[in-house]
């Protein structure tokens, strides 16, 4: 029987792995510890975390290598810049992703410029944990997909897995790359599981994936939405449509090629995006179809994605604001 | 004086440097050979240079858009300076940083900064480094007036104290952040005040006195050795050429600068506390002034005859892979 874990399991046996295998590696945030190590009042083991990915790692590797900082993202971004800058290795922890409003500097102008600002002497390996999307119920302020705003910005990298054996190698090569990364997870497939390998493993940045294999159709996801492909895959092929399934998973570097594979293959394609559709990569794999994959193309690429509007609270209205497998079937469709 | 006959020549030759090449790049950019903005640290000589004469090249320090003079005062090589200004890919950042982000890490120095306030949390980052790895490094943000209204100054200053990091903090007081008078938008008396809100200890200094300056960071620095964590230094200082070349000036009086270059210029400081103490002679002086010139000159002439920059290097160095 493969080993089943769920999607915060699989990042937390990444952090301990990455700290174990190289001493350099320490996280910072909010709540990471969360309080642990209060011995005096039988406290060792606390929060780890909004989500517990953190959770035994205080206990681990002690309170120089797991450290709670302030309510200050601005300030302990910086400060992982800064480390990075120096000689360590900092995985920082962003509770949410939609706090880069208050705290873009360090990874705008610091972290992704340095290296090349200082003619290629700096080197930032820096990971930036964050959650994002929507599912919780959480609204306008704590469930923006806004990787769309890290994949703009030459000099990062921007990866999101959708699944927990990809999670823990996307984090642990993110991790071990030398630039900076911003590694999303979307915050409705923390507490899914599935198949994780055991031990030290690493998914390659820039590296796609086919989750599904299919001849009539591609279905491009990122994250969740590669759920929603795969649900969507399913209902078409009850339809007699065979759909293939791209996972993007790193966002920026973009395998470009494993799209224009898929559409070569199929010779339609949907994206599908969490993310409102202006300055998306929504919009970037429809514009790399049109340019460079014209030739492929039997119908116009359709783009599936999250309305322009701020997420919704009420979660009649969140549900309708998602991208859905409905929507997809109906892409589909209208393109035939 | 505690200061050998040596030392004192160095700080007075940094300084000397600092002038020098400043006053060069006001020259060439009137000439029209220099490209983007300039922000000239003509005036401050002594804080650079009095705080940097207790660092190593494991001792990092971040600057501001006013870094020339810690770079000198960190020991980055002046040609390379240069050449950078020039836009040369002899520069020490290949001509990709230019005067707010020139930069030489091998010197421990991480960067002058475009973004007013953002070298005060990288260097809590670096102290952050060097306490974790116990290699016995502080590190030291140098920033402005201006830079302690931005919310880094404050967050960053927070999270030094609570985890106790050996940063030593430094702000420049030139009396103006860009054209506006600092007491318009500051409500302290002393930005040292400031350092309260942290349980952080904190001196003014006398910005214009390299030997005022030289011996409250030594305590401070010291301290941070020791593990007894970071410092806020209120060094009060004066900038002679405005916030940046071509700055109009319309917001102080003409003597203004004048005057303090007549009472309080830290060159003249230096050398009148040196001489009255017999620890150098005026000739000395004179000697390290001709070198620096003649240094100077050369090289603006090697970065003049330093090749441009190609292509390919629009696209170089952006990651380190991928």
């Amino acid at each position: 029987m493969p080993r089943q874990m769920l999607f915060v399991q699989a990042i937390n046996e990444a952090l301990h792995i990455a700290m174990q295998t190289d001493p350099d590696v320490i996280l910072l945030g909010e709540d990471i510890a969360g309080g642990g190590g209060r011995k005096e009042q039988g406290i060792e083991e606390a929060w780890g975390g909004i989500m517990g990915a953190t959770k035994g790692l205080y206990k681990a590797f002690g309170p120089e290598r797991v450290l709670d900082t302030p309510i200050s993202e601005m300030g302990f971004l910086g400060v992982a810049v800064g480390a990075a800058a120096t000689g360590l290795r900092p995985v920082a922890e962003l509770m949410f992703m939609d706090f880069l409003g208050v705290s873009l500097d360090p990874l705008l102008n610091q972290a992704a410029k340095l290296r090349y600002m200082f003619g290629g002497k700096a080197r930032v390996p820096l990971t930036v944990r964050t959650s994002s999307g929507a599912g919780l119920r959480s609204a306008a302020q704590h469930s923006q997909t806004l990787y769309g705003i890290t994949i703009a910005i030459p000099g990062l990298k921007t990866v999101c897995p959708s699944t927990p054996a990809d999670a823990k190698g996307l984090l642990l090569a993110s991790i071990r790359d030398d630039d900076p990364v911003v590694f999303c997870e979307p915050k409705s497939l923390m507490f899914t599981g599935g198949e994780v390998p055991e031990g030290d493993y690493t998914v390659p940045l820039g590296e796609a994936a086919v989750v599904r294999e299919g001849s009539d159709v591609s279905l491009v996801g990122v994250g969740k939405t590669v759920h929603i492909a795969l649900e969507a895959a399913e209902a078409l092929a009850a339809d007699g449509t065979s759909a293939e399934v791209l996972d993007l998973r790193s966002l920026q570097p973009l395998d470009e090629e494993a799209i224009l594979a898929t559409l070569a293959k199929t010779g339609r394609l949907v994206v599908i995006d969490e993310a409102p559709p202006r300055c998306s990569i929504a919009s970037d794999v429809a514009a790399l179809c049109v340019d460079r994959g014209f030739d492929s193309l039997n119908a116009p690429v359709k783009r599936v994605t999250a309305p322009h509007a701020p997420v919704p609270f009420s979660p009649t209205l969140e549900d309708l604001f998602v991208p859905s497998a409905q929507h997809v079937v109906a892409a589909v469709r209208s393109m035939s | 004086m505690d200061l050998s006959r040596d030392a004192l020549l160095d700080a007075y030759r940094q300084m000397r440097t600092i002038r020098g090449f400043e006053e060069k790049l006001a020259e060439l950019v009137t000439a029209g050979k220099l490209a983007g903005f300039l922000h000239l640290y003509a005036g401050e000589e002594a804080v650079a240079v009095g705080v940097c004469s207790h660092l190593s090249d494991r001792d990092i320090v971040t600057s501001t858009h006013r870094g020339h003079g810690h770079c000198i005062a960190k020991g980055v090589d002046v040609r390379g300076m240069m050449a950078e200004l020039f836009g040369r890919s002899t520069g020490i950042c290949k001509g990709k940083g230019g005067s707010m982000h020139i930069a030489d890490l091998d010197r421990g120095m991480l960067g002058a900064n475009g973004i007013v306030g953002a070298g005060i949390p990288l260097a809590t980052g670096a102290a952050l480094t060097a306490k974790l790895k116990r290699n016995g490094g502080v590190a030291v943000a140098f920033f402005g007036d201006g830079a302690t209204n931005q919310g880094q100054f404050h967050e960053a200053l927070n999270i030094a104290a609570v985890w106790c990091l050996p940063a030593i903090y430094v702000v420049e007081n030139n009396g103006y952040g860009e054209a506006t008078p600092t007491e318009f938008v500051t409500p302290v008396k002393d930005i040292a005040e400031r350092a309260a809100s942290y349980a952080m200890p904190s001196a003014v200094v006398d910005g214009m006195d390299f030997f005022d300056v030289r011996a409250k960071a030594g305590e401070a620095i010291a301290r941070a050795r020791e593990g007894g964590g970071p410092t806020l230094l209120e060094c009060k200082t004066y900038r002679y050429y405005g916030h940046y070349v071509g700055d109009p000036l319309t917001y102080r009086r003409k003597e203004e600068a004048e005057e303090v270059r007549q009472l309080r210029d830290p060159l003249d400081l230096l050398e009148r506390r040196a001489v009255e103490a017999g620890v150098v002679d005026a000739d000395a002086l004179r000697a390290i002034d001709g070198e620096v010139a003649a240094e100077l000159e050369a090289a603006v002439a090697w970065a003049e005859q330093s090749p441009l920059p190609t292509a390919d290097d629009v696209l170089r160095d952006v990651y380190v892979s991928g």
